[in-house]
């Protein structure tokens, strides 16, 4: 390895965000890439581990030693292909993955784990640049022979864009249906340009082309093409179809017309940067009003960002469990993932966050939302109870819900082929990804729940594997190139 | 007498031996009693270096030879009316015959037909007269009838001897015929007898009548005291043997074996004809190493054309190979006969004789001792010690030590002493060799250049590599650094990956053979600082006939070294007129439906072509993988070496041609090894050679390959000297290697004489792994990239990755118990136990396929024995403080302390603050005090700081090897500690340069219970087949407790391929070594202890029924501590500031004794859990219950082949006969104690007001050579009260007289003055601590003291403090790894101050040759009046420079002591003409370096 002492000499840097108020006011996106000579250095600091736990935080099993090692000597062609070698779009997981490899990370034991998250994407960059002037790493890399066998991939977010690419690339004639305009799915309507602009999906896009996967998008599966057409025309199903069922919130005033679900809201913000005319009547917009975000996570924190870009008069977050311990607690020792209190770089640029809190309704006046009445809780014997004297109002203009997913849509194509289902409403696979149907299989979100994109690339290379297992085992049912 | 047949793990072959010899030789006189008494005298006086076992009248093995006493015996045949020819015209055959009369008279009747057979007269019989009484009733059970024919000679009297010969290999071989198994001929000869057997040596005599009668007589006595592995020591392994009698072992005793069935074929003799058949196999199946010598060296003696000495020259040879200074006559001699014949190589002392000539030849490394002694009065003594006959002082003429490789004769018929160069002389000059290797011999250089085959495209390369099944971390952490650096890459850590047999993923077949080892009955060499005895050189051909002399014979190609490179091979393939090449491709189809049938027809194949390229008259056979393609696979190398190798020797042609392998698979060292070592003369790793020149690295690529094959080279040495081998000829084919995992077919039909002791795989599946590893390079796509990397699979065999071989220690299992222990979280301890213990159809480890299977009913949990309890028999791993931090290390003490266990210093000393208790009642204090190969800080004080002492013999992730401490952990407190110097790596010899034997070590224990008698004293060893054998030896030589470490234990620092080749798991060699002690009845006498990744209560339950007493953990409690497998150790960057010196990581170390006290008791209650479901209440009723453990059911499709039915085996019973029931192995806890020497009682007796008051004594004894480690008693008791600083010098001065027995003043202390007037054996001044020692010839003496060898070898091993005056030569190794005393010597033997790291050394004389290896501190002067010391000094660490006017001074001050102490006549003459000798200072340049520091204060 580069230099045993490297994480002795050089402490971690992580490169900056751009200015707080620059930032919000356009839609790129808020994180700097870091000079190569910074990474490399930052790279040198990687231990190359006996155990390298960071191979455990990645769903991916990302080859983080041998990467850090060959970037830190500056051998980033090779950097590329052996980070490719595990993932397959590195300049997504680059950006949005909260990195759980750095938490495992054997530095992150006194907390100042390698920048792995950076290194990542600085090879994924100069992947893309070496692209543009030579066609560089990220050449297409079509298959050499056809097998003759036909996939359908239902999704185009990255757990089906994952599959594809892996299975167009042992010869399989794939086709991705995405029910969107474009393709992408979550990745690109449900994360902001301000985290990932959406030029690095397409680029993929165009690879994958030329690689040979067919993408047709605007065909919603079940209505358009329903399920026995489907298993007609295709030797093999993969369902990638996201958790996309948002959690509700069952409570007065929900029906409100400023309570809306995140993803809606998000959506529209992503078309209206991609240049769509948006309806504007029908436009959520957090201008000028007081909004509340209700829910902690990822994609709360994204609500967040979108609607100070927007021009929020206010935002807040609340969230109904308490607030993280600001380091890590005995019981929850590395490598776990730490549960501690995280800032986001949309919440820097401006929320007032809240813990504890339960919403009990969206008041109105005159129809419209004026603001939310919540109560604060407090956990006992694992459920919530309220605090006495609790009660609290948040004038709100704009609610937004962003308590994660509950599963699969589960009618339509979920029905029609009739696969089988586990108790939490996902598409039940064993580990190859199969589903109870035969020649079925599902990935990602889907079948996993609500997660995070690493695991829904690493569940598309799964799956991917499972289905060529499989297909190897079927007789070629349809010709070359049909 | 056979030994018990084999059962269980217990194999009757692996058994060992080692002992006491010496003859002696009268000059003068006509043959006399005398010399028989004299012989009886030292035999008497070796007792101590025989053995008993557990029953105490029966030795392992005493014996005389004489010659034949023809006076008493013609007066007791007369008695019988039978009258006897004249002395020489008739012959004795003394016989061991049946017991039943039946047998016997068959037995008779077979000698009797032989004699007849070959036209000679029998005389007649006599019943040898013995009292059996003498015998304790184990050596009666087994004693044979013992009777002598008489046979009269009726051919000319020159053929007489040869026709005796004859005639006993006749009758040897008609018995087998005839299944007459006890027949054995102790001697048949017209010159000499052997009265051998198992009476104590001091009581042969009174068991063999004869022995007494006063016309017994003889010109000289060569006699034999033994010290065996085992306690079924037979009759007939008693030496000496009709030729020889030895001391050693011979390692290289498989592949003699082996090569010398091989050349049977060709053997042609004048001299025998036709009987030639008899002869054969020229070795006696069965017999032992020294028994199998004696075979050949009478064989070839008798076939006539060469003399005795000629034999064992070429025999036992020195190290002629890097010797400038050897008359070359004697060379070529060397060099010729290396094309006839490999060197059997071992330690070896060996006695000779053909009743003419009576002689003695130390082998090249001269690692057992044999002194003599001249007497003007005409006596000649050779012995393995001095002063095993009394002589007058003044008749005493010249007193010596053979050197390595030398040799001396006494010609008996003469009565002349002949010395090792008069006679080398005269056998070197018998023909002109110099002039038949200068016509013959062929060098590489000589074949006509040849273009080598041109690289192969990067796609084809890729593909071949797959197919090879070469990873990513070949390239990177294998290959790299050996085509960078030219050096084996280091690891750490140990080995938690499956056995090969046990992997997932397909394995090369290499991976299923394990290097076997040294350890105890004979010593690894170690290869770098010893290099002057090593060689890779070898010759490749066809061999003639062994007992012709020709110059055809040396008709050969002489290599350097094993490994082609691809131009060399080109070259070698184009061949020469009269020596021809024959390729053949090692291949088998790729695409059959029946694999293995397809490989097992393509191996018969390949046999059957190999035998006819030879029958062609082929020189080299060519064993080529080169020709894989799609549809054609390769045949794994070493299974197409090994069968082509024994098929052209069970055909009798191996001989005519060398065998070369070309072949993509060999990538690293042991793999080398294994090709070598089944066979093969020259390796050419074509595939390697074209990944070393595509790897991404910046050494230029011409010097790539030279890296890498010197790497190669240098590895291949080590393992070679791992079993104390040097010498390549002798490695080849020798098969030092065992499987794990091979099933017993593919054993016997393609590795015979391999041990396998699990089974496993046949053809079928190793053809199914080749298939896998080839489809994946030939059936796959391979993306066109810049780097063969990429291409590549990642392995995850040295560190865990994902997607690569399993580990044990994952992410999941280290976290998982880092959090059970912080918070005593019994659920994560489960999750952790769960993980290791649950290996489902997955395993890791032999006991991962086995399970429990209660043989009573459940106990309530209630009643098992509390945890607290249990936690007493757990110890942490032997752990150097230098290796891991002082934090890391102080809290495993406190930790193990307090709960009643033991933790270990390891191999770096302790600081004396740590033997004192903290005011908090805590301790730091290592229970266990290790006492290693470096002696680092092993003083009289640290010893008597012990509950135990360890002598690590072994290390089970470098068996064979010495420890290494990399310079950049040495501190200077370390070095404080380790009596070194800060910064210098510390390399520690591969061998106690005090054990060279199991009586060797018997010595050393002696020396560790004389110093402290309150501990008990462990010896550590690793698993190996054998290993039970040896431990049965250890326990005999008086150890307390037996470790046994599996293979895969952890390490700071040790070659990769160490931690991965060498040695077997626990299990293994747990189980033998219970079953052997039980079977010879010794298990009682010790308690054993497993190590070696154990991890859970699981594990424990399996050591424990395997025959556990006691458990060591090494690893374990690290991750407890905070380890987290970082795999950094020796680099010194461990970020949990665990393994390093570094006070910035160090101050991250977050471990705490509660940390590994909650460890421990997690293993307990989980131990206590298993203990309750199998019914036992304690884990003393578990040891060695073997029955309560079974074979799971697996899936796993190589697991499932595995048997286990040796290993399981239930040892009850044994030598004792007795029930012996498990639950009663249970040894004592507590030390055994050694009884008391009559010399220590009156010296602790006279110095007893020193002891108690500090007053001044003077005492006077007199000495022994059985008086042992004289002063160590006092040594301890004077530390354990007076610590560290002892008494003022001189308090205690003791006048001693006579001669010394070993350990002469071992580890005296400050305040001892011992003086000895007289001579001392080896081990004077082993740990001397401060003590004083002056050794002086007697007044009287009249020989010239300088001249003379005063001391025996290995003086001042491991000295830390203290002074010594010797006025006379010392032996080899003087002040090996002194670190602090100052002595004065008048001369000294081979490797002087090798690995001295402190003190000052003073030689009056000559040096031998290889001064100063390894030297990196203290000061050497020598007097280099020859100027000698230049070519002989190993000058890689020191200088070699002027005295400076300080130096002056030094040196008249240390001269002027010197004559002070000893009134050495040499001290006065130097002193008298001051200024005119020329003495030259051997200086380190690290000690340079420390000493510029010190003076500049930084």
């Amino acid at each position: 390895m580069g230099d045993p002492k490297g994480f002795l000499k050089v402490g971690r840097v992580e490169e900056g965000d751009r200015a707080i108020d620059e930032r919000v006011r356009d839609w790129h996106e808020v994180h700097l890439a870091a000079p190569m000579d910074q990474v490399r250095s930052q790279a040198s600091r990687c231990m190359d581990c006996g155990i390298p736990f960071c191979h455990q935080g990645c769903p991916l099993g990302n080859l983080i030693p041998e990467w850090n090692d060959l970037v830190h000597r500056g051998r980033l062609d090779e950097a590329v292909r052996r980070l490719l070698a595990t993932n397959n779009f590195p300049e997504v997981t680059g950006r949005v993955c909260p990195a759980p490899c750095e938490a495992s990370c054997v530095l992150n034991i006194r907390e100042e784990p390698v920048t792995i998250k950076t290194v990542e994407r600085t090879i994924a960059d100069y992947a893309f640049a070496a692209a543009t002037s030579d066609g560089g790493p990220l050449r297409p890399r079509p298959a050499a022979r056809l097998t003759g066998k036909r996939v359908a991939v239902i999704g185009s977010g990255p757990a089906g864009l994952a599959a594809a690419q892996q299975m167009a690339r042992v010869g399989h004639g794939v086709v991705v249906f995405e029910r969107d305009d474009r393709v992408g799915g979550l990745l690109r309507y449900g994360i902001p340009d301000f985290k990932m602009e959406k030029a690095i999906i397409d680029a993929r896009v165009t690879q994958m082309r030329s690689e040979g996967v067919t993408f047709r998008t605007g065909v919603a599966i079940g209505s358009d093409v329903r399920g026995d057409q489907l298993r007609r025309d295709f030797d093999a199903v993969v369902l990638a179809l996201g958790a996309r069922t948002p959690r509700d919130l069952p409570v007065p005033g929900r029906e409100l017309p400023e309570v809306h679900f995140a993803m809606d809201y998000l959506v529209q913000q992503n078309r209206r940067v991609a240049g769509d005319a948006e309806d504007e009547a029908r436009a959520i917009l957090a201008t000028g009003k007081h909004v509340i975000v209700i829910g902690g996570g990822d994609t709360g924190s994204d609500c967040v960002g979108t609607a100070l870009r927007q021009g929020a008069a206010s935002v807040t977050q609340l969230e109904l469990m308490p607030r993280p311990a600001l380091v890590r607690v005995p019981n929850n020792p590395w490598p776990e993932w730490p549960l501690v209190l995280r800032t986001s770089s949309s919440q820097e640029e401006g929320a007032d966050r809240d813990w504890s809190v339960s919403t009990r309704s969206f008041r109105a006046e005159s129809g419209r939302l004026v603001s939310l009445e919540a109560t604060r809780v407090f956990l006992e014997g694992g459920k919530m109870r309220p605090v006495p004297d609790g009660d609290l109002s948040l004038p709100c203009g704009l609610a937004l819900l962003a308590m994660g997913f509950t599963g699969p849509e589960r009618g339509g194509i979920v029905e029609q082929l009739g696969v089988a289902l586990d108790p939490r409403g996902n598409v039940r696979t064993d580990a190859s990804g199969a589903t109870s149907v035969r020649g079925v299989f599902a990935a990602g979100d889907a079948s996993r729940g609500q997660s995070l994109v690493v695991w829904a690339i690493a569940d598309g290379r799964r799956v991917a594997a499972g289905v060529n297992a499989w297909l190897e085992q079927q007789p070629v049912a349809h010709a070359v190139g049909a | 007498m056979p030994l018990p047949s084999p059962r269980g793990l217990y194999d009757p072959s692996l058994e060992r031996d080692a002992c006491g010899l010496g003859f002696v030789a009268d000059l003068r006189r006509p043959a006399s009693h005398d010399v028989v008494a004299k012989g009886v005298e030292i035999l008497r006086r070796l007792a101590h270096r025989g053995a008993a076992g557990c029953d105490p009248c029966t030795s392992d093995g005493a014996g005389i030879l004489l010659q034949l006493p023809h006076a008493h015996f013609e007066r007791v045949l007369g008695r019988a009316g039978i009258e006897l020819p004249n002395e020489g015209d008739y012959g004795v055959a003394q016989c061991f015959l049946s017991r039943n009369r039946t047998t016997c008279a068959a037995e008779m009747r077979v000698l009797e037909d032989a004699v007849r057979h070959h036209n000679q007269k029998v005389i007649g019989w006599r019943n040898v007269p013995v009292d059996e009484t003498v015998v304790g009733p184990l050596g009666r059970a087994s004693m044979p009838a013992i009777m002598q024919l008489f046979i009269g000679r009726m051919c000319p009297a020159p053929a007489f001897e040869r026709t005796l010969f004859m005639i006993r290999k006749r009758a040897g071989s008609k018995a087998s015929e005839a299944g007459l198994n006890a027949f054995y001929p102790a001697s048949l000869s017209s010159k000499t007898v052997v009265y051998k057997g198992l009476a104590l040596p001091e009581r042969l005599e009174a068991f063999y009548l004869d022995l007494r009668e006063q016309e017994t007589r003889s010109k000289f006595a060569l006699v034999h005291s033994r010290f065996s592995t085992n306690t079924f020591p037979t009759w007939e392994r008693a030496h000496p043997y009709r030729r020889i009698a030895h001391n050693g072992e011979i390692n290289t005793l498989r592949g003699n074996q082996t090569w010398m069935r091989a050349r049977e074929a060709l053997l042609e003799s004048e001299a025998f004809g036709e009987h030639m058949a008899d002869f054969k196999p020229i070795i006696r199946p069965g017999g032992s190493d020294s028994a199998s010598l004696d075979n050949v060296v009478d064989f070839l003696v008798s076939a006539g054309g060469r003399t005795l000495p000629h034999v064992m020259m070429m025999l036992v040879p020195e190290a002629w190979e890097g010797h400038d200074d050897m008359p070359p006559e004697r060379r070529a001699f060397y060099e010729y006969h290396a094309s006839l014949v490999e060197p059997w190589d071992g330690p070896a002392a060996l006695l000779f004789t053909d009743g003419t000539y009576i002689g003695a030849t130390l082998d090249r490394n001269g690692l057992r001792p044999l002194k003599y002694v001249v007497t003007a009065s005409g006596f000649v003594v050779a012995a393995s010690e001095l002063g095993v006959v009394d002589f007058e002082a003044e008749d005493v003429i010249e007193k010596g030590r053979l050197q390595p490789g030398r040799m001396l004769l006494v010609d008996v018929a003469r009565g002349r002493l002949v010395g090792d160069d008069e006679i080398k002389h005269e056998v070197a000059t018998h023909q002109p060799y110099a002039k038949w290797l200068e016509d013959n011999k062929i060098e590489l250089a000589d074949l006509p250049a040849r273009a080598a085959t041109a690289p192969l495209s990067a796609e084809e390369r890729r593909r071949r590599m797959r197919a090879f099944g070469y990873t990513r971390e070949d390239l990177r952490v294998l290959m790299a650094p050996m085509a960078t650096n030219g050096e084996e890459p280091v690891g750490s850590m140990g080995n938690d990956a499956p056995l090969a047999v046990l992997s997932d993923r397909a394995q090369p077949l290499f991976r299923y053979f394990k290097q076997q080892f040294a350890q105890v009955t004979n010593p690894p060499i170690d290869p770098i600082r010893e290099k002057l005895v090593m060689t890779l050189g070898s010759c490749l051909g066809g061999e003639g006939n062994l007992l012709a002399e020709s110059p055809e014979q040396c008709r050969l190609l002489e290599l350097e070294q094993p490994v082609l490179t691809n131009d060399e091979f080109a070259k070698l393939v184009g061949g020469l007129e009269d020596f021809r090449v024959a390729v053949l491709p090692i291949v088998f189809d790729a695409r059959t439906a029946n694999p293995g049938e397809a490989l097992d027809r393509a191996l018969v194949e390949l046999c059957a072509a190999a035998e006819r390229a030879v029958d062609d008259g082929a020189s080299i056979v060519v064993l080529s993988d080169r020709s894989i393609d799609q549809t054609r696979a390769a045949i794994p190398s070493l299974l197409a070496t090994s069968a082509v190798h024994h098929a052209l020797a069970r055909a009798g042609k191996r001989m005519r041609a060398g065998l070369v392998v070309e072949t993509g698979e060999v990538r690293e060292v042991a793999d080398l090894a294994l090709l070598v070592g089944y066979g093969a003369g020259a390796v050419n790793p074509y595939l390697a050679f074209e990944a070393i020149d595509g790897l991404d690295v910046d050494t230029p690529r011409n010097a790539r390959g030279e890296n890498y094959v010197h790497a190669l080279d240098k590895g291949l040495l080590k393992v070679m000297s791992k079993m104390g081998i040097s010498c390549l000829s002798s490695y080849q084919g020798a098969q030092i290697f065992e499987a794990i995992g091979l099933g017993s077919e593919t054993i016997a039909r393609w590795f015979p004489g391999t041990a396998s002791r699990v089974g496993g795989i046949g053809l079928g599946e190793i053809a199914h792994e080749s298939l896998l590893r080839h489809a994946a390079g030939f059936d796959a796509e391979i993306e066109p990239t810049a780097n063969d990397e990429d291409a590549l699979d990642a392995g995850g065999v040295y560190a865990w990755r994902v997607g690569g071989e399993r580990h044990l220690w994952s992410p999941r299992t280290v976290a998982a118990l880092q959090k059970a222990v912080r918070l005593e979280d019994a659920a994560s301890y489960d999750e952790y136990a769960r993980a290791i213990n649950e290996q489902g159809d997955h395993p890791y480890t032999l006991r991962g396929c086995l399970d429990f299977v209660p043989v009573g009913p459940p106990v309530p949990i209630s009643e098992v024995e509390p945890a607290a309890k249990i936690v007493r028999r757990f110890a942490t791993g032997a752990m150097s403080f230098g290796s891991i931090s002082k934090e890391a290390h102080e809290n495993l003490a406190i930790a193990m302390n307090r709960m009643g266990g033991k933790s270990n210093t390891g191999e770096g000393g302790e600081d004396d603050a740590r033997f004192v208790p903290l005011p908090n009642g805590d301790s730091k204090r290592s229970a266990i005090k290790q006492v290693a190969s470096a002696r680092f800080g092993v003083t009289a004080h640290y010893l008597v700081n012990a509950d135990e002492l360890q002598i690590k013999i072994a290390q089970g992730a470098k068996p064979g090897e010495g420890g290494q401490l990399p310079g950049h952990k040495v501190d200077e407190t370390i070095a404080r500690v380790r009596y070194s110097v800060p910064g210098v790596t510390l390399i520690s010899p591969p061998p106690h340069h005090d054990i060279y034997s199991i009586e060797d070590l018997a010595q050393l224990i002696y020396d560790l219970k004389c110093v402290n008698a309150r501990a008990r004293v462990s010896v550590k060893l690793v698993s190996e087949t054998g290993v039970g054998t040896i431990a049965a030896g250890v326990a005999k030589a008086h150890a307390d407790l037996i470790t046994i470490a599996g293979h895969d234990g952890g390490t700071g620092a040790s070659p990769l391929s160490s931690i991965h080749h060498a040695g077997t798991p626990w299990e293994l060699g747990l189980a033998e070594t219970h079953q052997v002690l039980v079977l010879n009845g010794l298990r009682e006498r010790v308690r054993l202890q497993a190590d070696g990744q154990l991890k859970t209560g699981r594990d424990v339950a399996f050591a424990a029924l395997l025959g556990g007493d006691e458990f060591g953990f090494a690893t374990a409690p690290l991750v407890a501590s905070g380890c987290v497998m970082m795999r950094k150790c020796h680099l010194n960057t461990c970020p949990v500031g665990v393994a390093t010196q570094d006070p910035v990581l160090r101050a991250r170390f977050k471990g705490t004794p509660e940390h590994v006290i909650n460890y421990f008791f997690f293993v307990a209650e989980e131990l206590r859990a298993i203990m309750a479901l199998l019914g036992f209440r304690t884990v003393d009723e578990m040891v060695g219950r073997a029955d309560c453990i079974v074979p799971r059911s697996l899936e796993h499709p190589k697991a499932r082949l595995l048997d286990f039915r040796d290993l399981l085996h239930f040892a009850d019973g044994g030598a004792k006969g007795g029930e012996g029931r498990a639950d009663q192995f249970a040894a004592p806890e507590l030390p055994l104690s050694l009884g008391s020497s009559s010399t220590d009682e009156s010296l602790l007796d006279g110095a007893r007001l020193s002891l108690k008051y500090g007053e001044p004594t003077t005492v006077q004894i007199t000495l022994t050579n059985a008086d042992r480690a004289f002063g160590a008693r006092l040594a301890g008791e004077l530390a354990r009260k007076y610590g560290a600083q002892g008494l003022p010098d001189g308090t205690i001065v003791v006048e001693a007289k006579g001669t010394a027995g070993q350990s002469f003043g071992a580890f005296a202390v400050h305040g001892m003055l011992l003086v000895l007037e007289g001579d001392a054996n080896d081990y004077v001044g082993k740990g001397l601590s401060g003590g004083v020692l002056a050794v002086r010839p007697p007044t009287r003496a009249v020989f010239k003291a300088h001249e003379n060898v005063i001391v025996g070898n290995t003086c001042l091993y491991g000295a830390t403090s203290g002074k010594a005056f010797f006025a006379g030569r010392a032996g080899e190794r003087f002040a090996v790894r002194n670190s602090g005393a100052i002595a004065v010597v008048e001369g000294v033997g081979d490797h002087g101050c090798e690995y001295m790291t402190g003190g000052t050394v003073l030689v009056l004389g000559p040096t031998g040759r290889n001064f100063a290896a390894g030297m990196s501190g203290g000061i050497a002067y020598v007097l280099d009046e020859e100027r000698t010391l230049a070519s002989r000094c190993s000058k890689a660490m020191v200088d070699l420079e002027p005295l400076t006017a300080d130096d002056e001074e030094i040196v008249r001050l240390l001269v002027e002591e010197h004559v002070q102490h000893t009134r050495s006549a040499r001290g006065r003459s130097i002193l008298a003409a001051w200024g005119k000798r020329r003495f030259v200072k051997v200086m380190p340049h690290e000690w340079r370096r420390v000493l510029q520091l010190r003076k500049t204060g930084s």
